[in-house]
């Protein structure tokens, strides 16, 4: 009997006929799930086709929830009736606080909240690598040896997952520091966790096939704990300015987890949307590495963003502007662009910004936003923050769609922007951000950097944009400065 | 490194391929300049600016073919009327051609050139990327000839352009249809703004209806939709039903406005035949059509190319040489755009034809005797919005699409390396692991090619999303749960009871904020 209930997913939920095994009940629930689960991998599939643009995108999410929908119903008829009450029981208070907390949160809070919630799939994953451990079935030789594997596989992506997505979150909300942890020779380190886990993977496939559960459960035990430490140290080791990317990959590792619980569950679904998951984010990552011009390996081995810490010494006096001033200059350009950073995000002036490019649109100024792809803590998060001020996404650009109109543009107002229009970038190939394309804010006729201080950015470099003979400075709270300006503009 | 500068022979051919400024640049750069005596005549520059400037005056045209290591030129190479040999026979062995080519239309050209072992150039193939807006020549004639096309429909237009209220009687504003609203278009609308017309534009890729607003005309709108978005920033071919419904559009707006003019064109086929002789019929007297398109066959069925001609008191312009009537600055804009090439390749001292370089590559049409043309196609992502803008080709994801010739062995060593890693999997594994294993590797493919085209506004929502579907993993645990009735491992059921606990509120904050951040993308 015992075989038997361990066996049962096999049965019902590969697609391929294994036995099955589910003693006592019609084979076409099985025959249902299977087909209810195709029909929710399709739904996932058309739910990320769906999310590629902005008019698709709400039903590509309706798509989602509706294959998750399914996938969870169909699954609740495999279950035993207690198995059923233990399910509800677990699933809807946790459903509750998932909904309170995607209502509450702040849209400048997302980054972290998406970070966290990347640590509850790998912390799943670890628990149900270690369910599936305790599940006794009766496979031999090679069969057995590869279920070991991809027990083993998935309860470390899990715990790496889980820890790293625990700092990113950290980091993200400020709880610990921005700048790189770099241990010395942490490279080699890195390696010699690598071997040992592998050890550890021989050890444990060995205690299983012995039938040693407890030495098997001990064993897999301390790898969780060493790549829970591989995780805290790959994300530790990555300055705040990249964690865009991180939390980009840690997604396509959430993904992989699942992906890795699927295999040892041997579903289906679970492998489909595991690596839909897995591949999108890692083409994410990709993509935000190449637009930072960085090696995508060197972003998956972790690690990367080490260069930061190397203070250039910028030299030249800045220029100071008041609220009174940037007015006029407004009054007078025919073309402003915006160039939004984390700051913006910070001091929550998107809603302020959102009006003035109202009253400036009606009187007649181009204006428009530029928006870097790593600006932000994750990516697109300016456009979303854009977006939920209600500014109409054509005047939205990307940084390739707008460089080349910044010498034509009258004014650019950068507000609680750095890195991102940093133009040692460009050209000081001894700076730590050298080769990342920035938005190239100086070519335009005047430049007003909004800032708290002239402190550096997250990247930790001093950005001689400021001292540029066209550039001002209007220092003070990002939300309290265009309140003013908006406020002066009406009046006069 | 010595250029040679050729006058050009092309009937009606006013501009020159270097003027007095730009053989400065080149000589600076560090090049030798021959120029042909008189080559930049019709375009009001003469043989002693060029002296000036630096280059030397030659009147031998084959020895200046000959003996150039480079030849820059406007026109494609053609029989030379006063020699009676072709130009591309002339050029030097080995030597190097830059120019408008058209290699679509110009197969001869490049068979010449190939057996002269030259490599070639065509400005007219540079690749629409940002990096390349630079050497990007169509657009800077485009714009030229846009603005053109509306001074030659005002010249033969009997009547005011601009309205005015005066005490002998009100004049009303003209009225002008742009048609197609690429580089050309959009210059044009802007140049009978400036005039005070009224304009109205149309064009099948709704995304420069806001490029046109800019301008300050209106952008018609049909009732249907169907995106005219091709790849590269141009048009594409469009349905049936679609082009019904702009001749529609088109026959009505005919009766309204007093000028047209059409610079509708698609790649590699003839011109869109988009104004009928019923609608040219149908006109007020006086009214004009500017047909840019006269040399691909036109966009109106009237016009004759390189004529102006009087149907029915409606003047048909098919001029062909609209930015040759400007050759003055035409020139010199063509020959940055020259300069800036040669800096691409390298200048006189680094001097190569790199075929790394995705700007030398999309323009080389032939190479070593060999045919170039067309080059590999890197995958477009995103779709440039117009071309004025062909920047948006420049998103990273076209990076990997591109053709690298060193990493060729590298990928065929990994691909046997896996293969056999495969093969070797396929013999121990079971049948059962293996059927995942084929459903987890196309599902990886499906995601891959799915991901590509989201649009970067979009990542964190499609983050967000990801991350919420990642919480199917919520399914491993509920399978933990029955194990219940039967066996009496709690440990199990505790752990797969919390791991669907973590991973429901991944599900429901994961969807639901996601919800959220959508609504609120509007546009």
């Amino acid at each position: 009997m015992q075989d038997n209930i361990a066996t049962l997913p096999d049965g019902v939920v590969t697609f391929t006929s294994t036995v099955i095994t589910y003693t006592g009940s019609p084979a076409s629930i099985s025959g249902i799930a299977t087909v209810a689960y195709i029909i929710a991998a399709a739904l996932f599939i058309l739910s990320l086709a769906g999310l590629g643009h902005p008019k698709t995108s709400r039903k590509g999410n309706i798509y989602g929830m509706t294959g998750m929908l399914i996938a969870l119903i169909a699954t609740a008829f495999l279950l035993t009736t207690s198995g059923l009450m233990i399910f509800l029981a677990a699933m809807i208070p946790a459903a509750v606080i998932g909904a309170v907390l995607a209502s509450r949160v702040k849209m400048t809070d997302m980054p972290q909240l998406v970070a966290m919630l990347h640590s509850f799939v790998g912390a799943a994953a670890v628990l149900v690598g270690f369910a599936t451990l305790r599940g006794h079935n009766d496979l031999t030789g090679s069969a057995l040896l590869i279920h070991n594997i991809e027990i083993f596989i998935g309860v470390c992506i899990g715990s790496i997952t889980f820890t790293g997505s625990i700092i990113a979150y950290a980091k993200l909300d400020g709880k610990i520091g921005g700048k790189p942890l770099i241990l010395p020779a942490r490279h080699i380190l890195n390696l010699i966790v690598i071997l040992i886990t592998i050890a550890l993977g021989v050890m444990f496939a060995q205690a299983v096939g012995d039938h040693d559960m407890t030495k098997a459960m001990w064993v897999l035990g301390i790898a969780t704990a060493i790549t829970g430490l591989f995780g805290i140290h790959m994300v530790m080791a990555i300055g705040g300015a990249d964690m865009p990317v991180v939390v980009s990959m840690l997604n396509s590792y959430s993904g992989w987890a699942a992906a890795a619980a699927g295999f040892m569950l041997s579903n289906d679904l679970l492998i489909i949307t595991g690596a839909l998951v897995g591949s999108s984010g890692a083409i994410l990552s990709y993509i935000m590495c190449k637009g930072m011009n960085r090696s995508f390996i060197s972003v998956i081995l972790g690690g990367f963003g080490a260069a930061a810490g190397t203070t250039v010494v910028i030299e030249g006096e800045h220029t100071e502007i008041q609220v009174d001033g940037t007015v006029d200059l407004i009054r007078n350009a025919k073309s402003i662009v915006i160039v939004p950073g984390y700051g913006m995000a910070v001091a929550q002036a998107q809603h302020t910004l959102s009006e003035i490019t109202k009253e400036l649109e009606a009187a007649g100024i181009k204006i428009r936003f530029a928006i870097h792809p790593i600006a932000g803590r994750l990516p697109g998060h300016m456009n979303v923050l854009l977006a939920e001020a209600k500014i109409s996404y054509d005047i939205v650009l990307e940084m390739d769609e707008i460089n080349e109109d910044f010498p034509e543009t009258d004014l650019v107002l950068v507000i609680g922007a750095n890195d991102i229009v940093n133009p040692s970038a460009l050209d000081d190939p001894g700076s730590p951000i050298a080769g990342m394309p920035v938005l190239e804010v100086w070519k335009a006729k005047d430049v007003i950097v909004m800032k708290r201080s002239m402190a550096s950015g997250y990247a930790g470099i001093g950005n001689p944009l400021f001292v540029k003979s066209n550039t001002q400075m209007l220092f003070g709270d990002a939300k309290k400065n265009v309140d003013a300006i908006l406020t002066a503009y009406r009046n006069c | 490194m010595r250029i040679g500068i050729p006058k050009e022979i092309h009937a009606g051919e006013r501009r020159v391929s270097s003027t007095p400024k730009t053989v400065q640049k080149l000589i600076d750069m560090g090049f030798e300049v021959v120029v042909e005596e008189g080559a930049g005549v019709a375009a009001e520059h003469y043989d002693e600016m060029y002296a000036q400037a630096g280059a030397t005056l030659t009147d031998d045209v084959k020895s200046l073919w000959g003996e150039s290591d480079i030849v820059l030129k406007v026109h494609s190479p053609q029989v030379h009327p006063g020699l009676g040999i072709h130009e591309a026979d002339m050029i030097k062995e080995g030597g190097c051609l830059i120019g408008f080519i058209w290699p679509a239309q110009n197969q001869e050209i490049l068979d010449k050139l190939n057996t002269r072992k030259a490599s070639a150039l065509a400005m007219d193939c540079v690749p629409r990327i940002t990096r390349a807006q630079k050497v990007d020549a169509l657009s800077a004639m485009a714009n030229a000839a846009g603005y053109r096309a509306v001074i030659e429909a005002v010249n033969v237009y009997p009547r005011f352009l601009t309205g005015q209220s005066t005490a002998a009687g009100a004049i009303k504003p003209a009225k002008v249809l742009v048609i197609g609203a690429g580089v050309a278009g959009l210059a044009a609308i802007g140049a009978a703004r400036a005039l005070g017309a009224i304009v109205r534009a149309f064009d099948t890729r709704l995304e420069v209806g806001d490029q046109v607003r800019s301008m300050g005309a209106e952008f018609l709108e049909l009732d249907f939709k169907e995106e005219g978005s091709g790849s590269g920033g141009y048009a594409k071919v469009m349905s049936d039903e679609f082009i019904e419904a702009e001749m529609k559009l088109f026959a009505q707006q005919a009766m309204e406005v007093d000028i047209i003019i059409t610079t509708a064109l698609i790649p590699g086929k003839p011109a869109p035949r988009l104004i009928s002789a019923g609608m040219v019929e149908s006109m007020r007297e006086g009214s004009v059509i500017v047909d840019m398109a006269a040399q691909q066959g036109g966009n109106c069925a009237l016009t004759q190319a390189d004529k102006m001609i009087v149907h029915q008191g409606v003047r048909l312009v098919g001029y062909t040489d609209l930015a040759s009537r400007m050759a003055i600055q035409t020139s010199w804009l063509y020959a940055s755009t020259l300069v800036s090439m040669l800096d691409e390749m390298g200048g006189d001292e680094h001097f190569a034809i790199d075929l790394e370089n995705d700007i030398v590559r999309g323009a080389l049409v032939c190479h070593e005797g060999e045919t170039t043309w067309p080059p590999p196609q890197a995958q477009p992502v995103v779709v440039a919005t117009s071309q004025d803008e062909p920047s948006q080709e420049a998103t990273p994801a076209a990076g990997p699409a591109e053709p690298k010739k060193k990493s060729n062995l590298g990928s065929v060593v990994v691909m046997i390396i896996t293969a056999v890693a495969l093969l070797a999997l396929g013999r121990v594994a079971p049948s059962e692991f293996l059927s995942h294993f084929t459903v987890f590797v196309l599902a990886c493919f499906v995601g891959w090619q799915v991901v590509w085209n989201v649009t970067p506004a979009l990542h964190t929502p499609l983050m967000s999303v990801t991350n919420a579907i990642s919480g199917i993993i919520l399914i491993g645990g509920m399978l933990h749960l029955s194990g219940l009735e039967g066996q009496t491992d709690t440990l199990a059921v505790i752990l797969g009871a919390t791991a669907v606990f973590l991973a429901a509120i991944n599900i429901s904050g994961g969807f639901l904020v996601t919800r959220r951040m959508l609504q609120m993308f509007q546009k």
